[in-house]
Formats: structure tokens, sequence, C-alpha cells
């Protein structure tokens, strides 16, 4: 039986059959370039959001307010054009921008990467900045009115809950980066897409090619935002809590007392 | 006395608005201080001020001599050694109530895992908390996240512990035991320096009453004085509008 004799579902099949192996390829290609670029595009958005939510220090004197108002304009450009262009462009323009001006060579997986995490941290820049300024200011003044430095403050109290706030963009950031991945193929980066572009001219079977990947793409984000609503459930930790039965004092009491001379304790 | 504040001619404006005007007043070891006046006098922004949220415009803040507004001592050490209990709470909500009293312990004064978790339970069974110590601040009343964070607070051992209107933020019920906490921490001879509107703990617990009224200390004396023969009309004024609430 030649393609053209078979029903959707027998060349559904066929394609499975034939391409299976290629299909699980892209699709393991395919995850990879986005988890890999969703974490470093995270780290990436982490740093400039915390530079760029950073403000000068009373005593800083004028060189150091400079440096800072400086960073803080490249930054801000870089976050606007990744923001303002298509991905697809930007994958062109670096891949064949960095052989034709430098003669640098990029192999594919570098070449994927470094896109698809730069333009991810531009768009994560944005959301930490929004979940650093959506923590309660309250928080920053406890710590700091326990001596805490504003490097403490920042790793201690406020990153941990802006992080925590951002959970769900940064889930969305993963299951855009899966999909989106497909620009890449621009570049000739042997992903999902670019499987099913294969398959589909090697056989002329679109709409069977299209349904397959297109199941293939679905459940890979449908199991990703499952995966990661689990996780933010984890990191609220138990709705209850155990009240402390044992006696808490058994192991404190009489061990600190009252010193006259340091003042303080009661 | 062993003096450990000292404020001289303090000034704040905010823009044009002048919020402190020439503020002087010394707090030595010992002393429970309450600070009242009506909304706005700048109590709040008094003790904003001495605890650094708030960069003072004008005049001197002494610790222990040292001038803390021109940078004689660290500030993040300053801090350490006068407390702070916000109206708000303030409370770390990704911490536990035992971490948010042992967090400053370990990072900031380097102490022991075992010697902060011990110190955190003390004062956490002294401000009726202890139960509580794997609950997260969301899980907690307003009375019991205040108990926490004075408990917080004491774990680090200040000279002088400030409270910005510790009890405002709370129902009626709730208000009595955060009172009883801070009564017996005044008696237990805590330095302290009270920003509040309940009078009774001002006359009863303070050693002395600081008025404010439009950014000026207008009275400052002992809380027998000031309640029952003030020396300022409008200490007089004030006070009458309170009893007749009462």
């Amino acid at each position: 039986m030649t393609i053209a004799e078979m029903n959707f579902l027998q060349r559904m099949l066929y394609i499975l059959q034939h391409y299976g192996s290629s299909l699980l390829k892209g699709a393991a290609t395919t995850m990879a370039i986005a988890i890999i670029c969703t974490l470093l595009g995270c780290i990436i958005g982490f740093a400039v959001g915390l530079v760029q939510t950073t403000e000068p220090h009373k005593k800083d004197g004028i060189i150091k307010r400079g440096i800072l108002k400086v960073v803080k304009l490249i930054l801000t450009a870089y976050v606007e054009v990744f923001r303002g262009t298509p991905m697809m462009l930007q994958a062109a323009f670096i891949y064949y921008g960095m052989s034709q001006l430098f003669g640098i060579n990029l192999g594919m997986w570098s070449a994927a990467i470094i896109i698809v995490s730069i333009n991810t941290g531009a768009y994560m820049a944005e959301t930490v900045r929004g979940g650093i300024l959506s923590v309660d200011p309250g928080q920053s003044e406890g710590a700091r009115a326990i001596g805490m430095s504003h490097f403490q403050t920042m790793m201690l109290v406020i990153l941990p809950q802006a992080l925590r706030n951002i959970m769900p963009q940064i889930g969305n950031n993963l299951i855009i980066n899966i999909k989106d991945t497909c620009v890449l193929s621009i570049i000739g980066t042997v992903e999902l897409f670019f499987t099913f572009k294969s398959i589909s001219g090697a056989l002329y079977t679109y709409f069977e090619a299209a349904t397959v990947t297109m199941i293939i793409y679905f459940i890979l984000t449908f199991v990703c935002s499952r995966i990661l609503r689990y996780v933010e459930t984890k990191m609220d930790g138990p709705s209850n809590f155990d009240l402390a039965t044992t006696d808490t004092l058994a192991f404190t009491s009489g061990l600190t007392r009252y010193d006259a001379k340091k003042g303080g304790t009661f | 006395m062993d003096e450990i504040l000292k404020i001289e001619h303090l000034v704040k404006t905010f823009g044009t608005n002048e919020v402190l005007r020439d503020i002087d007043f010394t707090v030595s070891k010992g002393d429970v201080i309450s600070i009242i006046g009506s909304s706005g006098s700048g109590k709040s922004t008094l003790l904003r001020c001495i605890n650094m949220l708030e960069d003072a415009t004008g005049g001197k803040i002494l610790f222990h001599g040292k001038d803390i507004l021109k940078g004689e001592v660290d500030e993040d050490k300053y801090r350490t050694k006068v407390g702070m209990v916000f109206q708000s709470f303030n409370l770390f909500n990704n911490y536990t109530v035992l971490d948010n009293c042992m967090i400053g312990q370990t990072h900031v004064l380097k102490r022991s895992k075992e010697e902060a978790r011990e110190k955190a339970l003390e004062y956490l069974s002294k401000v009726g908390m202890a139960q509580y110590i794997k609950a997260k601040p969301r899980q907690l009343s307003g009375g019991q996240k205040q108990r926490v964070a004075i408990a917080r607070a004491l774990a680090m051992d200040p000279e002088v512990l400030l409270f910005d209107e510790p009890t405002s933020a709370l129902d009626p019920e709730m208000v009595g035991e955060v009172l009883d906490v801070m009564k017996n921490l005044a008696e237990s001879g805590m330095t302290m320096l009270v920003v509040t509107h309940e009078m009774a703990f001002a006359r009863d617990v303070s050693k002395r009453v600081i008025y404010m009224a439009d950014g000026r200390i207008e009275e400052d004396d002992k809380p027998e004085i000031i309640f029952t023969s003030p020396k300022s009309p409008r200490t007089r004024d004030f006070l009458s509008r309170f009893n007749a609430k009462a």
C-alpha cells in the first residue's frame, strides 16, 4: 500500500513507525533547548532585574552613581531591543552576523542556546523586576531593622518571595520556549518543528504530520505545566502546621539569663 | 544614668513639609518612654529616623556619644542594637516562626544554629508563641504575629527596642495580649521607646511620656504629671479628648 492509498489514521501510523525516532529526537532537542534556555534566561533575568531595582545608596559617590546609571541604561536597551524584535530575526541576525562580521561559526546548539536564553532573559528581567516590586516594602524594612545588609535582605527575604510570585510566569516562559524553539529551524536546528518539515516534505502528508507533531507539542507543554503547578504547591508548603507539643522550654530554661551589663535580655 | 541615645536638634522635612522640628531628648538605660500625640504629629517619623529607615534632614542622633547620622557607627551594626517592632509586623513571609527569630542571629550576628535556636525558643516562649514555631506568618493572627515580631527583635539582644504603634493594626482583643508582653518587657528592665495610642499603657507602664504636636516635643515628663497636671495647654487639650472617649 502506498501513502496515497492510505487513510488518515494509517498515514499517522506510518509516520510514527518510520519517523518515530526522528520525532522523539526532535522533541528531546526541543525540550533540552527550552529547559536550558529557560533556566539561563531566569539567571539573566534575575541579574538584570536585581540591578534595575537597585537604588543608589545615599553615601555612594558620584562615580558609583554614574556607573549604576550607565549599566541600567545598557540593560534597559537590551530588554527593549530583545523584547521588541521577533526571535526568528534575532536568530538569523546573531547566527549569520557572527559568521559574517567576526568569522565565528556558532554551532547549532550554541547558537540556539544563546539566542533563546538572551531572548528569555529580556522577558524575565521585566518579570523579576515586577516580582521584586510586588513584595511588600515592609519585608525589606523588617530585614533592615534587624541589621541585614542590602544584599542579605535581597537574598534571604525579597528574592525567595519574588521567585514564588513569578513562578507562574516562569512556567509561562518555559511553555512559550517549548513552542518558540520552532523558529530556530531558520538556522537549521533539528528540533521538533524541523523534523515536521522534513517529514511533510518527504511524504507530502502535511495534515497528518502536523497532527502528530501538534500532539507531541501539546503533551510536552501540558506535562510541563502540570509539573510546574505541582512545584508551586510544594513551594507554598503545607497549609496546616503542627503545634510543637513537646515542651520547647525544656531545652532552654535556665540556659540564658538576664545579663545586666549587656542589657536587652529579660 | 547610662545614656544610650541622645537626640539633638533633629529635623526632618519631606520637601517643604517640616515633619520634625528641633527634637531633643535622651534615652537612658532602662527607660520606658511612651510617645503620644495625634496622627501626623511626627511620632512615627521620629522612630523611623532613629532607626535610619528615614534619613534625618538635620541634627544629631548620638548612640553612646557617636553620631549615627555622620556614619560614625556602622549602620547595620547599629540596627542590631536598636531593634524595631512595626505596626504591620513585617514578619518574613517566606520563613516559619522559628526561622524568623533565627535568621537575623545566624546571618547578621553569626551565631551558631544551636545558640540561635535556643535564644529564639527562649524568647518565643516568653511571648507565649513557642508552640507555633512551625507555623508560617500567614497562618497566625495579628496579635500572634506581633508577639513573634517582638521575639524576633529581642533575639538580637538589642539595647533599645523601638515600637511603632505596635497595637494599632489589631482588634481590641489582641491588643491586650501584645500589651501584656510589652508590660512584662518593661518590668524586666528593657529600654523601650513606644509610639502608641494606648493611653492606659502610656500612663501605667511607661516611666516617661513624651507628648508631640506639629513635629515638636510639647511636653516630656513623668506619666503622673502628664496625665494629671500637664503644663502645656495643648497636652491638656489632647488628653481631655482622650479622657472624654474613655
